[in-house]
This record gives C-alpha cells, sequence and structure tokens, in this order.
C-alpha cells in the first residue's frame, strides 16, 4: 500500500458520442411524453380549432425524425476507429475478455464479488442491454414510421416499409409500438440506477462523462487483440 | 322501402336473365326501352364518376361510354354469407337508379333471387359460363370453406371450393364482394371452424377485385363495373387487392369528425355531451386510423350516412383479419397476445416499470449499505 494511487484520465466519449446521447435521451422523453398523449389523450381542446392533438402529434413525428437520425449517426460514428466509441465494444460476447468482464459484473451486480470489470469505456454488461436498446429502437422507427406512412399510401415512405405492412396489421403495429415505449421506460429506470451506482463504487466520475467526455480510473482496459489505449482513446500497439 | 319496391326490383332480375334478346343492345338502348329518363341517367353517370374518383369533367364521358357498351354477363354466387351484400345491391334507396345498377350488371345467375331454383338454375349456370367464357364476371359472396375437403359449404350438391375453382377460372375477372369473400371475414375469425378464406386465397392465379366492407358499398361495386365497362379494363389495386378509388384513403384521413380529433375533442362516453356534439370517436375504440375505405365520401344508401356520421366509431370492416385484428371493438388497441383478456398494454407495461424499479431501488439499498472496494485495493487474482 505504499505506491501512490494514481487516477488517470480518459478521453472515452468524444464530442459526437455526448452529442448523440443526449438528442437521443430528449427526443426519448419528449416521444414518450408525447406517444402517451397519442394513446391517452387526456388534455383536451376546448374549440375545434384548437389543434391539440395536432401538435403533440407534430412533437411525436419531429422527435421521431430527430432520433433516427441521432441513431443513425451514432452508428456511423461507430465505425471509427477509437477505443472507446468503436463498433467492436457493442459485442463483449464475440470476445474471451468481453465474457469475463461480464462475468465479472454479474458477480459484482448479484453482491458476490466487489470488484468491477477492468473496463474504462462502456460498462461491458450495460452495452448488451445498449444493442437491445438500439433493436428496440429500431422496431419502434419501423413501426411509427409505417404508422406514419399510413397517411399517404403509394407515397416513396408507404413503398419502402411494405415489409412491415405484409407482417402485421396496422392495429399489431399500435399495439407494440405502444409496447416498445414501456420497454424503454425499462431500460432507462435500469440504465440511470446503473450508473449512478457505478458513479458511487467506482469513483471515476462516470455520470460527469457523458457530460464532459473524461473518466478516471486506476483501471488498464484490457483489449482482446493485445492492443492498448492512449489517454486520448486511440489505440497504440503494444508487442505480445 | 316499401316491400313492392323490392319486389319489382328483383322481377327486374329476373327479366334480365330471361330476356336474352336484350344482350345484344346497348346499355343506353336498354335504359331508353324501360323508360329511364335521359336526366336520370345523366345523375347516374355523375354519381358514378364521383364513385370512381374521377373529375367531374369525365361524366360525359362516362355517359357516352355506357351509352355504347354491351353489357356484360354477370354471374353471382353465395358462398359462407348472411347475404348481406345483396340486400345492400338490392335496397339502395333511390330506385331509378337500383334499376339502372341493375340493368347494367345485368344480372343472369344469382341463387337469392333468380326466378329458376334446383337442376334447372345450375344449367343455366353452366350454360351461361359455357357459352361466355373468358368473358363473364363472376361476383362471389361470402367466404369459401376449405377445412377437410371444403365439406362444410356446398350448393347444388358441390362444394364452395369447387364451384369457385370452376366459375372463377372461367371468368374475365371475379369480383369479390364483402369482407368474407374478400379475406374471409367473420366466418374466418378465431376458431375458423370451417377453414374460411377469401376468394383469392381459395383459387389462387385467377384475377379478383376485393371490394371488403362488410356489407360491401353497392356504389363500389356498381362503380368497378362501370370502370370496366368505361375503360375497358380493370381499375388500379392496392396490395390487398382493392381498387384504389374506393380504398386509396384512410377513413380517418377523410372523416368529417378529424377536426375535433387534431383539436383534441373527444367523447368520453356514450351519450356524453362530445358525443352530441359530434366528437371525434377515437377514445371510444374507433378504427379509423387503421382503415382504409370511401365510406366517409361515399356513405351509404345514397350517401345517407354511415357508422362515423351516425355516431359509432368504425368496426375496421374492410381490412383483412378483420374480425380478429381489429377487436375489441370499442378499446383502441388490441389485447396483448398470451394475456387475459382485460390485459391493456398499458396494465403490463406499468407492471413491468414498477417491477424494475422495485429491483434496482432494492439493489440500491443494499449496494449502499455494503462497503466499496477501494480502487487501491488489490483483489486476489491480480
Ligand atoms: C422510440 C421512441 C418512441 C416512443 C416511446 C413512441 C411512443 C408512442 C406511443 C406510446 C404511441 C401511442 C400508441 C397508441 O396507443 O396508439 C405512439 C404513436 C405513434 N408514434 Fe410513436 N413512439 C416512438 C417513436 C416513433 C417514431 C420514430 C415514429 C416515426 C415517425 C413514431 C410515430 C408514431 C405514430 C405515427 C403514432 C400514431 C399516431 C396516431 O395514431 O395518430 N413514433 N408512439
Ligand atoms: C432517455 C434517456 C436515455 C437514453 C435512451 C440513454 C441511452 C444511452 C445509450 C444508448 C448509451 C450508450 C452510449 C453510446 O455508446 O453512444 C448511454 C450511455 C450513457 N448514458 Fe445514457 N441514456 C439516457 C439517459 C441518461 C441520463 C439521464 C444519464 C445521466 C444520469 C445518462 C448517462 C449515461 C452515461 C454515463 C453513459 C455512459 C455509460 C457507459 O459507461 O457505457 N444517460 N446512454
Ligand atoms: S371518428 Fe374515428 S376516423 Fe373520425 S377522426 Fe375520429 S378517430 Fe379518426
Amino acid at each position: 500500500m505504499s505506491e501512490p494511487l494514481v487516477f488517470k484520465r480518459y478521453y472515452v466519449w468524444q464530442l459526437p458520442v455526448r452529442i448523440c446521447h443526449w438528442v437521443n435521451a430528449l427526443s426519448i422523453l419528449l416521444l414518450s411524453i408525447t406517444g402517451f398523449l397519442i394513446g391517452y389523450p387526456v388534455i383536451a381542446g376546448s374549440s375545434p380549432d384548437a389543434y391539440v392533438m395536432g401538435w403533440v402529434r407534430f412533437v411525436h413525428f419531429v422527435a421521431g425524425y430527430a432520433l433516427l437520425i441521432s441513431v443513425i449517426s451514432r452508428l456511423l460514428w461507430s465505425l471509427n476507429d477509437h477505443c472507446f466509441s468503436g463498433w467492436r465494444e457493442y459485442f463483449p460476447f464475440l470476445t474471451r475478455e468481453g465474457w469475463k468482464n461480464i462475468l465479472v459484473m454479474l458477480k459484482f451486480y448479484f453482491f458476490i464479488d466487489r470488484k468491477t470489470p477492468d473496463a474504462v469505456g462502456h460498462n461491458p454488461l450495460a452495452v448488451t442491454a445498449y444493442v437491445g436498446l438500439f433493436l428496440i429502437f429500431f422496431g419502434m422507427f419501423a413501426s411509427g414510421f409505417a404508422l406514419y406512412a399510413e397517411h399517404a399510401p403509394g407515397g416513396a415512405m408507404h413503398g419502402m416499409l411494405k415489409p412491415v405492412y405484409l407482417l402485421m396489421s396496422t392495429q399489431t403495429m399500435r399495439l407494440y409500438h405502444h409496447l416498445g415505449m414501456w420497454f424503454i421506460i425499462c431500460y432507462v429506470i435500469n440504465h440511470i440506477y446503473s450508473v449512478w451506482l457505478l458513479d458511487v463504487k467506482e469513483k471515476g466520475g462516470e455520470i460527469t462523462s457523458i457530460f464532459s467526455g473524461y473518466k478516471y480510473t486506476t483501471k488498464l482496459h484490457v483489449f482482446s487483440e493485445g492492443k492498448e489505449c492512449d489517454e486520448n482513446g486511440c489505440f497504440i500497439k503494444t508487442k505480445k | 322501402m316499401s316491400e313492392h319496391d323490392v319486389e319489382s326490383r328483383c322481377d327486374t332480375v329476373k327479366q334480365n336473365g330471361d330476356v336474352k334478346q336484350n344482350r345484344e343492345d346497348t346499355i343506353g338502348e336498354i335504359l331508353r326501352q324501360r323508360g329511364v329518363s335521359r336526366r336520370d341517367f345523366l345523375k347516374f353517370c355523375s354519381a358514378m364518376t364521383a364513385a370512381m374518383a374521377l373529375p367531374a369533367s369525365f361524366a360525359p364521358r362516362v355517359a357516352q361510354a355506357l351509352d355504347e357498351v354491351k353489357r356484360p354477363t354477370l354471374v353471382w354466387l353465395e358462398m359462407q354469407s348472411c347475404t348481406g351484400d345483396t340486400e345492400a345491391l338490392l335496397r339502395s334507396a333511390n330506385p331509378t337508379v337500383a334499376e339502372i345498377v341493375l340493368d347494367i350488371l345485368s344480372v343472369d345467375y344469382h341463387e337469392t333471387i333468380m326466378a329458376a331454383a334446383g337442376h334447372q338454375a345450375e344449367e343455366a349456370l353452366d350454360k351461361t359460363i359455357a357459352a361466355y367464357k373468358g368473358k363473364y364476371i363472376c361476383v362471389i359472396e361470402g367466404s369459401i370453406a376449405m377445412k377437410d375437403g371444403g365439406i362444410y359449404g356446398s350448393t347444388g350438391g358441390k362444394s364452395h371450393v369447387d364451384r369457385a375453382r370452376q366459375v372463377c377460372g372461367g371468368a374475365l375477372a371475379t369480383i369479390a364482394v364483402g369482407t368474407c369473400a374478400s379475406y374471409g371475414g367473420i366466418a374466418a375469425a378465431v376458431p375458423n371452424p370451417t377453414g374460411a378464406v377469401g376468394v383469392q386465397e381459395a383459387v389462387p392465379g385467377v384475377t379478383v377485385i376485393n371490394l371488403p366492407g362488410c356489407p360491401v358499398n353497392a356504389d363500389n361495386l356498381t362503380a368497378t363495373i362501370v370502370h370496366y365497362l368505361v375503360f375497358g379494363k380493370i381499375p388500379a389495386l392496392d396490395s390487398h387487392g382493392r381498387p384504389l378509388f374506393a380504398y386509396g384513403k384512410r377513413i380517418h384521413d377523410n372523416c368529417e369528425r378529424r377536426p375535433h380529433f387534431d383539436a383534441g375533442q373527444y367523447v368520453e362516453q356514450w351519450g356524453d355531451e362530445g358525443h352530441r356534439k359530434g366528437f371525434c370517436l377515437y377514445k371510444m375504440g374507433c378504427k379509423g386510423p387503421a382503415t382504409f375505405h370511401n365510406c366517409p365520401t361515399q356513405r351509404y344508401n345514397e350517401k345517407t350516412s354511415w357508422p362515423v356520421g351516425a355516431g359509432h366509431p368504425c368496426a375496421g370492416c374492410a381490412e383483412p383479419q378483420f374480425w380478429d385484428a381489429m377487436g375489441p371493438m370499442y378499446k383502441r388497441l388490441p389485447n396483448v397476445p398470451g394475456f387475459g383478456i382485460e390485459h391493456t398494454a398499458d396494465k403490463i407495461g406499468l407492471g413491468m416499470a414498477i417491477g424494475v424499479g422495485a429491483a434496482f431501488a432494492a439493489h440500491g439499498v443494499i449496494s449502499s449499505l455494503r462497503k466499496d472496494k477501494d480502487p487501491a485495493e488489490k483483489t486476489k487474482e491480480d
């Protein structure tokens, strides 16, 4: 216990990652509020020209487009060769190190061990939830835009979404779209709790990281390729 | 409408079947012989032009074409049905128009209203489809029972499947009237004991025009045939085989209550103030947002009214998989499959969210009571 403890600062979330994150969070918030109001229109217009539902739906559609653009941008960004935001980070189950980290994390969650994984960037268990979330997003896009395009059958969007219409009836689409919201709400509860927990337990500025981009840690991120990461999140080749 | 009107209309049909010399005359001539005034005829042509979603300037062309064209031969078969579509056709409110329709349709065989019966009737059908092979139009009402070799539905000793294959197979085109003939309809609802399907599914490969609706809107049927007579081809169809002129727009997008939807003014309860004022029926389970049909513009019974106009939410009767996909009738969303009837999406969703929230709250409490791992502390493995 004699050597001094060194917290190293890593640049884990680049600006585009943070922007996408907050655009996602904001649009999810708007989509859930307006979506709920579409399902249960509790706010009533007092006169026929009030356009209350009209605006609610308008906000829903604009936020829907914003989320679509943000999610696609994030996916494209994951193609760059960054240690922490690259696409490989999303699939820990493809590598042995990833599996090990998932196990460590599960032990942590089930109070078996107090150790957290040797991961500087994403939490290896959380990324599996992100992958699930992105799949739900695409379900929401498909059903949402398919419901939306029904105002103009024969239009380009309606044509593009033909597989969705062949797959299920409009009412089924509506039901799954509605249920999707509840799955996302469950995800958000889980997500906010987990980042809080890791913030408290790892003491590395987890929550701050999604605002500033930096995390502080004593750990060394282990990559399966035998690569290492510098403080900017760029790969450096090491001999192994 | 009096008893007498219906009888006289049935007579028209019977004459159509009997007076074969008429067949060589054009529709214009027949109508003149019948004493239909030019004025009534032109009114009919304008109505049809509107039904086909064409601009009013087309009306003279429609009139000219109908004047010159010969009547098509048409046979009407009943399958598993309630005869509601026949009723819809015969009971149109305006007598002259109804007679014009029946004159134009020239129904050569129609089990419900024809004079002939038994073997005589079957012979007439055989003759007609042999003599006009490839030229007649076949109208089918009702679903086709496919289960167990089709034994659950038969006419004249022949199963409905076989009849459909035979008659549709030789037809120029088949028009499936009503939701049952189009997609199986009520009879195809779970558990579908007879294996009911629509005509296109029972007889793949033949040209079928679907005119779903419960019942079919007789104007749409007439307009489909007029379209064929005027343009010499069947109208453009959507991916469910329905003519675009009648099924190209969603009810919700043409509904007279739509301003109330956009404003956020909804009927909350039957007979409440909003209901009396004609507010939107969205919260009462209206399926207008999921249904393609021209009800709001074409309406029923000479444009008198339609369900939403009369204060009842749209039941979605013109869509494939009606009845199953459109239930429950007075709820906006279907029930969640695999759960009990009373489990709405929101009850399940809320339950999930509360469960997840409680689980993490408990986890949080335990976590805060546990001693944190010091970042400097080494674990056994290290
Ligand atoms: C991912 C987040 C989203 C959430 C949480 C969400 C939530 C909801 C909810 C709860 C409803 C009400 C469903 C009902 O009860 O009928 C709804 C309706 C709808 N949503 Fe979304 N939605 C999302 C994304 C989208 C997207 C990306 C679009 C695409 C434009 C979209 C388009 C629609 C449409 C068209 C409706 C039906 C509106 C109507 O019937 O007037 N949604 N949404
Ligand atoms: C609707 C709300 C939210 C959604 C849908 C959401 C979604 C996501 C997603 C998809 C990621 C992965 C980021 C990426 O790889 O690009 C992420 C990461 C993160 N989010 Fe959120 N988020 C939400 C709200 C929040 C809030 C309110 C906070 C802060 C308390 C937060 C803090 C974080 C942090 C710290 C990370 C990085 C976690 C890591 O180490 O992997 N998020 N979030
Ligand atoms: S009554 Fe039905 S179809 Fe008409 S606007 Fe309301 S929801 Fe739409």
